[in-house]
């Protein structure tokens, strides 16, 4: 009696979960296209799936670029004690800036600093402007043998510097020039600098993309093509300035080998003093003299680092809009 | 006026006037190139030749052959083994570079929320990656991802695999973090041309039913083959005139030692050459017949 009622229970619930389900069905079939727009995409939105894949690719591939200068923020700020706790991962005790204090010390951080912003600005702003002066002379004049010229361009970014360093060197060491910034801007000067090449083709593009008409009014006015070009062309060109003028800052600050070789005993640059900053961090705490806390550890050489980015991370966040868009305008692809 | 100009001038024609122009305003490379360029790496190839001494009253040459490249070929066990791990290691990192920035430049050239906050994030390795700031990266450990490289399961596939293929997979699962490190500009190059190409193109091939992903491989990949090559080139040459790469480490090293000094690392230095422009033609080639073929 009570098992029949059960199994009369049993089937009644049975064929209402199949009526359920046959309307779930159903109203599937009615709203099919929507839930597959919803899910896949249609020509104007992305879908669901599509757009949960992106985002956790994106914050995946993000991470990994994050994840450095995360471990060298949060490990900057442990203290003696937190670094020797296992414990301690990613969040640590206390706030700890006694590491930047001895970076700062040990890298002698506004010397440093300025010699960085010096080395690294002159170059660019002589660099910029005669790439530009060479890009427009290729972008708006035909004469023989530009071919070679581009490939002769094409050259001095291949060449590495080893080819070409030491019998510069010797020569500023004659001239004693040698750990002044002349060496750096002297080529620099004449289209000879920290890849040039990259900044004559942009040049290059730009100036080829921007419309001769405006030039060649100027011209039947009377105004001389060196008139034409300053008047002109440079005004039109300002952004390809702005983005040059960036990158060749970020690329000589970052630019090692050529500073260490000319600048060596001179000017000391901020990527120079980090380099030898466990031998200068022993010249100022000498690791007999002071206690095992003082003792130069992972904490102190990546608040190092860090202070090393620090200004051009600023730099980055304030003129992020720079980098980005009229990269994009003015084509550094340049094919 | 303009008679008497004509006749002191009398056959610059237009075009002639043209290229002096031209030429005026290339000059300055042209002599730059000179000094700057040739005349050192003719110097350097010179010292090549011979045993150079530097002394305080400045250096003394001693003529010796091609004795600087024998002993960097066949009797240096250092440099031709760095050479090679930096032949394999770049030319196991370019793919990567293309597809992993090909990847992103076509990620962040799609329309969605947040694509600044993405962008900004992508394009931090071109302001950071520097010589000291990479080698004290990589020393503190902040640049692999430890507990895939030292997984018992990768290690032992790894031992599975033929010799020739096992350092070039070590070398890219320690080092993976570090290649992508290095593909900032690309994702620029590559955005760049992705926003060159016509949208129109899209639209017709959507009108004729094809699908985003028919689309990406007929459209999109067509359209970046020069591209491709741009970005493997500049790949190629920043791995290798990276200040931390180690031939050239090594070459720096032995510049200022006794034995050998300068005329040794210069004849490093044109093998070092020789060996990146050949890299940079194998590289060219394939990317070359490749868009030959996907044209075709």
């Amino acid at each position: 009696m009570t098992a029949g009622l059960e199994r009369l229970k049993k089937g009644k619930r049975l064929a209402s979960l199949a009526g359920y389900l046959g309307r779930g069905i159903s109203w599937l079939r009615q709203h099919q296209d929507g839930i597959k727009a919803l899910f896949f995409g249609t020509r104007s939105s992305y879908g669901l799936v599509f757009t949960v894949l992106l985002y956790a690719l994106l914050v995946a591939i993000g991470f990994v670029y994050l994840y450095p200068l995360l471990f060298m923020l949060v490990t900057s700020l442990k203290s003696p004690a937190d670094l020797l706790n296992p414990m301690v991962q990613w969040v640590p005790t206390e706030l700890y800036t006694g590491n930047y204090v001895k970076a700062l010390r040990v890298l002698s951080y506004q010397r440093t600093l300025l010699s960085s912003i010096l080395v690294s600005v002159a170059p660019s702003i002589v660099q910029a402007a005669v790439c530009s002066l060479v890009g427009y002379g290729l972008a708006r004049y035909r004469f023989w043998g530009k071919r070679l010229l581009f490939a002769l361009i094409l050259a001095t970014f291949i060449i590495p510097p080893q080819n070409t360093v030491i019998p510069q060197m010797l020569t500023y060491r004659r001239l004693g020039l040698l750990g002044n910034i002349l060496c750096l801007v002297l080529p620099a000067s004449m289209g000879q600098g920290f890849r040039s090449a990259i900044f004559i083709l942009i040049f290059y593009q730009t100036f080829l993309s921007l419309p001769r008409v405006l030039e060649e009014a100027a011209r039947l006015d009377g105004a001389s093509d060196p008139m034409v070009f300053l008047r002109i062309a440079v005004p039109a060109a300002v952004p390809s300035y702005i983005v040059s003028f960036i990158f060749s800052v970020v690329w000589y600050w970052n630019e090692t080998y050529l500073t260490v070789t000319f600048l060596e005993g001179g000017i000391q640059t901020l990527p120079m003093q980090l380099s030898r900053f466990v031998q200068a961090y022993e010249n100022l705490y000498p690791p007999g003299m002071v206690n095992i806390f003082d003792r130069i550890n992972e904490a102190v050489k990546l608040s190092g680092t860090f202070l090393n980015i620090l200004p051009l991370l600023v730099m980055y966040l304030l003129l992020q809009k720079w980098f980005v868009e009229s990269v994009e305008r003015t084509g550094i692809a340049g094919e | 006026m303009s008679p008497r100009r004509a006749s002191r001038l009398p056959r610059v024609t237009h075009r002639a006037r043209e290229a002096l122009y031209g030429y005026l305003f290339v000059i300055i490379w042209v002599v730059g190139f000179a000094l700057f360029t040739l005349a050192p790496l003719a110097q350097t190839f010179v010292y090549s030749m011979h045993h150079v001494i530097v002394e305080a009253t400045g250096i003394t040459m001693q003529p010796a052959g091609w004795k600087n490249y024998t002993r960097a070929l066949f009797t240096d066990p250092t440099f031709v083994q760095l050479l090679i791990e930096y032949a394999v290691e770049t030319l196991a990192s370019v793919p990567i570079v293309l597809i992993f920035s090909m990847l992103i430049a076509l990620f962040l050239n799609l329309k969605f929320r947040l694509r600044g906050v993405f962008r900004t994030i992508f394009f931090l390795p071109v302001v950071i990656t520097s010589g000291p700031v990479i080698k004290e990266l990589v020393a503190q450990g902040a640049t692999t991802v430890p507990q895939i490289a030292q997984s018992t399961m990768l290690v032992e596939f790894v031992e599975q695999l033929p010799t020739y293929l096992q350092s070039p997979v070590r070398y890219l699962l320690t080092s993976f973090i570090l290649i992508l490190w290095f593909s900032g500009v690309q994702i620029l190059i590559y955005l760049a041309s992705l926003q060159k190409i016509d949208r129109s193109i899209y639209e017709a091939a959507a009108i004729d039913g094809a699908s985003a992903w028919e689309a990406f491989w007929k459209i999109t990949l067509p359209s970046l083959s020069t591209t491709n090559v741009v970005v493997a080139v500049y790949t190629i040459i920043t791995l290798s005139h990276f200040s931390e790469n180690k031939v050239v480490r090594y070459i720096y090293s032995q510049t200022y030692v006794i034995q050998g000094g300068i005329g040794y690392a210069s004849a490093m230095s044109f093998l070092y050459f020789s060996v990146l422009a050949l890299i940079l033609l194998i590289v060219y080639l394939v990317l070359q017949s490749r868009a030959r073929k996907v044209s075709a």
